[in-house]
């Protein structure tokens, strides 16, 4: 069952010191005000997706349309915007706000940012061919790519020869990272090597496509209002079992009175011997 | 405070390590935790402290250099490591450099270290060494 992933943006990277002595190295992401803008259903639009926003934008920058948009799913304007694929039952309500616990440590996710920018890169960067040799005749061209093809048949270059170009600035998925540690408190998702993209820049995280789903993960998500109602009904049972606890400590001295009072009532009739009834 | 040494400030706060006033030119006693099968025991190495790096945050590390039976060896530990049982300033070298790979290069008489007679604990650290 598809559930929705989510929006996070990349703090930075640390290392975590484990009980055994091992060191990870983890980048820290964060969940900022992640809600869900709108939602895709298969009637109205041909599929079923959520649409998440994340960070908070000033409202003025927001161009007309996009706060009209906003203000009918009555959230604040959102940094960044991003579909997830979900299944038709794991729709979430709009407004509703994602926590990082959606993720539990151990879990292995998939994560999609848009690469740091390199620029104009030539072959042995980009593409990690080997260049020429340093002597023996070659000259200038150490680090040229070489020969692009054959000969007069076929007479051209391949199509998507490997050559030198742009590199980086593009969409780059890393999959199979592994949750370490999440923090829903302040919205934190540490999972273990790098992330593509720079700091502070916007990813997405998905379950990871190539391992089986875990079955403790929360369907459709792990809302805030979820928390809450979670721990209201904790407060209320505690109250409850409080307020239990209290009657029954007062019923207990109302039947000590009782006992009191008819062993005093008793006392003229019958010295000694009452103070065990109570 | 940005989050990333925030976080790290409340991991070098939550492993709580006693790390002692040392740098480049001490002679220090490591005791590292080493597991042998299922027993863990604590090995000591001792040797002079050739470099430290990374300051004193979470990704500190330093590099003790020491004579094993004609051989030179140095080993990076982490300064946060939980490996690490306890640091010990066994003598404190008067030297000029804050790395001192130039050791490498020496061998005997020529790589010694004078000790330093003055030595005055920075105010704040533990003065147990």
């Amino acid at each position: 069952m598809l559930r929705s992933g989510v929006i996070a943006k990349k703090v930075g990277m640390t290392r975590l010191f484990m009980e055994d002595g091992k060191q990870i190295p983890v980048t820290v992401l964060q969940l900022d005000n992640l809600q869900v803008v709108a939602q895709r259903t298969a009637e109205k639009d041909g599929y079923s997706a959520v649409q998440l926003g994340a960070g908070t934008a000033k409202a003025k920058r927001v161009s007309k349309a996009m706060r009209g948009h906003y203000a009918t799913a009555n959230v604040a304007p959102k940094r960044k915007i991003a579909e997830f694929r979900v299944a038709p039952e794991n729709l979430i309500g709009v407004g509703e706000e994602i926590t990082a616990n959606h993720y539990f440590e151990g879990q292995f996710v998939d994560v999609s940012g848009t690469s740091i920018g390199k620029g104009f890169q030539g072959a042995m960067k980009r593409w990690n061919f080997g260049g020429l040799r340093a002597s023996h005749g070659v000259s200038i061209s150490h680090r040229s790519h070489g020969s692009t093809g054959q000969c007069q048949d076929p007479g051209k270059v391949f199509k998507g020869k490997k050559m030198a170009g742009h590199m980086g600035a593009a969409r780059v998925t890393t999959q199979n990272l592994q949750v370490v540690r999440t923090d829903a408190d302040r919205g934190l998702i540490m999972v273990k090597g790098a992330v593509p993209g720079s700091k502070g820049g916007w990813v997405t995280i998905k379950d990871a496509v190539k391992k089986a789903v875990p079955e403790n993960v929360i369907y459709p998500a792990a809302l805030k209002s979820a928390a809450a109602e979670a721990e209201r009904l904790a407060a209320e049972a505690a109250a409850a079992a409080a307020a239990e606890e209290e009657a029954a400590a007062k019923a207990a001295a109302e039947a000590e009175q009782a006992a009191m009072e008819a062993a005093e009532a008793e006392a003229p009739a019958a010295e000694g011997g009452d103070e065990n009834e109570s | 405070m940005n989050l990333i040494a925030e976080i790290e400030a409340e991991q070098v706060a939550a492993l709580a390590k006693d790390i002692p006033d040392f740098k480049a030119g001490d002679t220090i006693r490591v005791g590292y935790k080493v597991t042998e099968g299922t027993r863990s025991r604590v090995q000591n190495y001792e040797g002079v402290c050739i470099a430290r790096k990374n300051g004193t945050g979470i990704a500190g590390s330093f590099t003790v250099r020491k004579i094993s039976f004609g051989e030179g060896v140095e080993r990076v530990f982490p300064l946060h490591s939980t490996n690490i049982d306890s640091i010990t300033v066994v003598r404190r070298g008067r030297v000029r450099r804050a790395k001192l790979y130039y050791l490498r290069a020496r061998r005997g008489k020529s790589a010694r270290i004078a000790e330093v007679t003055n030595y005055k604990p920075i105010s704040g650290a533990e003065a147990n060494t």
